[in-house]
């Protein structure tokens, strides 16, 4: 078989579908899933061990500590050295557990996550799954999660762990709400399910300048809401109460240890690997470059740039931002992002309603109106909320 | 059949029978979530997209949720709720649920509709579906949101109406 040399994305394509063409007929379609799962596995896994030592190194940056040095040069092979850690130690099981339940509790938590990546396009062409209804899949996958947290905290037999999955679930019921909700624009005004598509109608360019969702009014505050959401759907810092240290010692994984332990974390990066995947489809231009004269630039590198730089941003907020409580959380979610959301859907029907005003300066009267209409909500909430529990002007005293 | 069809088929009635089946509480709500999932593994054998993940968010996502929920907030953490036998009742219960399969059975395989040859499946999209919800079928789809709006308002009520009170 010939390569014919068109483009980064098709000879990724050309060389996999070669590969397949090896195997006798039967086999076909098993080993191209096959392959597609690998290379997803591989890729995502080596992500994940190089975001667990940028993180601890960014957090050790940010609290004034040089963060983990000893292991290779800078500490760069402290991902294998953790691995190899988690592999020896030993599996402790209490006694009171439920074996079984206990055991597939992991399972449920990274299985979904890594289906939900299957499904984010990496390039035109280069996702695992594309189908007519992703995000709805992706949405749908992402619920088994919540069960895996209650088999976690119900099968280990102890209070902290019942207590940490309790808030689990509650938390990710109600910042699924405000997820769906603000993700639900960019479908109204694409017209479309699926993710690639999502992400190739972002391709074009106006005058050099990139045309992604966020860079209109709604796709802006769809943005900002989805990241608060997608935080708090994968149990990060500022929202990371379901393990918050200090009053239930891990949560709902707790009674974990070793290799499951490891599994649990893995599934929770991959969760927020999906999810930052998640965002940069529907909102950040999916694969497409930043300008138009850096399209030369492979469309999965710029992927992965965009996910790196998505990463970077949930290191920053943990490093930098103290754990809310949970009644602030509750309210922050019901009164603050949920209105605000549905409000944000009546601001995409205004700006697809008026696109076909003409007359000059109307893009710039467009964007003005519909900022507006979810900016003023947003103040008037706040306000409400700041008279409500009687807070004044802030005052700073410092000591004397 | 396919092999795919029986793997699930067998899943679905292994995973229900256990829901109904189990003495531990929480092996029935687990169980009950499997079933739900195989049923919308089905639906997406079948080709039907939007039933199977509406399938899994409505009721793998909340539904088994809830009851999980439920049990979160009702049972002790060390305890293992077992809820009592089902005594004798179970084969009168048998008998009924026997007598309704055999009575649906018979009539489906007698009717005039099963005997007609069988039409091409049409491929219906996600997107015929939303588009026939926001046309034809939009006064029924508003209604029900009115509906589902005034029970959610009407639990937050009463929920609040509890708190008042103590």
């Amino acid at each position: 078989m010939i390569l014919l040399y068109s483009s980064p994305e098709a000879l990724l394509i050309q060389l996999k579908s070669w590969t397949v063409s090896l195997a006798p007929a039967a086999w076909q379609p098993v080993l191209s899933s096959a392959i597609s799962a690998l290379v997803i596995l591989l890729l995502f896994a080596g992500i994940f061990a190089l975001t667990t030592l940028v993180e601890r190194k960014g957090l050790g940056r940010i609290q004034n500590r040089p963060g983990p040095n000893r292991v290779g040069p800078c500490g760069l092979f402290q991902p294998i050295a953790d691995g190899v850690k988690s592999l020896i130690k030993e599996d402790i099981v209490p006694a009171a557990a439920d074996r079984a339940v206990h055991f597939l509790a992991p399972l449920v938590v990274l299985a979904p996550a890594a289906l939900a990546l299957a499904l984010i396009p990496l390039g035109p062409g280069l996702a695992a799954v594309d189908m007519d209804a992703g995000l709805l899949c992706f949405f749908a996958v992402g619920t088994a999660s919540e069960l895996g947290a209650f088999m976690a905290g119900w099968a280990s037999h102890n209070k902290y762990t019942i207590l940490g999955a309790m808030r689990a679930i509650a938390q990710m019921i109600s910042f699924e709400l405000p997820l769906v909700l603000s993700t639900l624009t960019v479908v109204m005004l694409s017209g479309t399910l699926s993710l690639s598509s999502i992400a190739q109608q972002q391709g074009s360019y106006w005058f050099g300048l990139p045309a992604w969702n966020v860079f209109t009014p709604w796709g802006l505050a769809g943005f900002i809401i989805f990241l608060i959401a997608a935080t708090a759907e994968s149990n990060r810092s500022p929202f990371d109460l379901p393990e918050g240290e200090s009053e239930l010692i891990g949560g709902f994984m707790t009674e974990y240890s070793g290799f499951k332990y490891a599994v649990f974390f893995m599934g929770e990066y991959f969760g927020m690997f999906a999810i930052s995947g998640l965002t940069i489809t529907l909102f950040l231009g999916g694969w497409n470059a930043p300008f138009s004269f850096l399209v030369w630039i492979p469309s999965f590198i710029w992927f992965l740039i965009k996910l790196g730089l998505m990463l970077a941003w949930f290191i920053w907020v943990r490093g930098t931002l103290p754990r809310v409580r949970v009644d602030q959380l509750m309210n922050f979610c019901w009164k603050m992002l949920l209105p605000l959301s549905l409000l944000n859907i009546l601001a995409a029907i205004f700006w697809h309603f008026t696109a076909s005003w003409q007359f000059p300066g109307a893009w710039g009267l467009r964007w003005a109106i519909g900022f507006g209409m979810i900016a003023l909500p947003f103040i008037g909430i706040s306000q409400s909320g700041a008279r409500q529990k009687k807070w004044g002007p802030r005052i700073y005293r410092y000591a004397d | 059949m396919s092999a795919v069809f029986i793997f699930l088929a067998g899943l679905l009635l292994a995973s229900s029978l256990a829901a109904v089946m189990f003495r531990r509480l929480v092996y029935t709500a687990l169980s009950l979530a499997v079933a739900f999932a195989s049923l919308a593994a089905l639906y997406l054998h079948l080709g039907a997209e939007f039933a199977g993940f509406a399938q899994v968010m409505v009721y793998v996502g909340a539904v088994a949720i809830l009851i999980v929920f439920a049990l979160l907030l009702t049972r002790n953490a060390g305890s293992d709720p077992e809820h009592p036998g089902h005594g004798g009742s179970w084969i009168t219960g048998a008998a009924i649920a026997v007598l309704v399969f055999g009575c649906l059975a018979f009539n489906i395989v007698t009717s005039s509709a099963c005997a007609r040859p069988m039409p091409n499946p049409p491929s219906i999209t996600t997107r015929q579906i939303g588009e026939s919800l926001m046309t034809r079928y939009v006064l029924p789809l508003e209604v029900l949101g009115l509906l589902l709006t005034a029970a959610a308002l009407g639990a937050a009520t009463l929920a609040l109406e509890d708190k008042r009170k103590s």
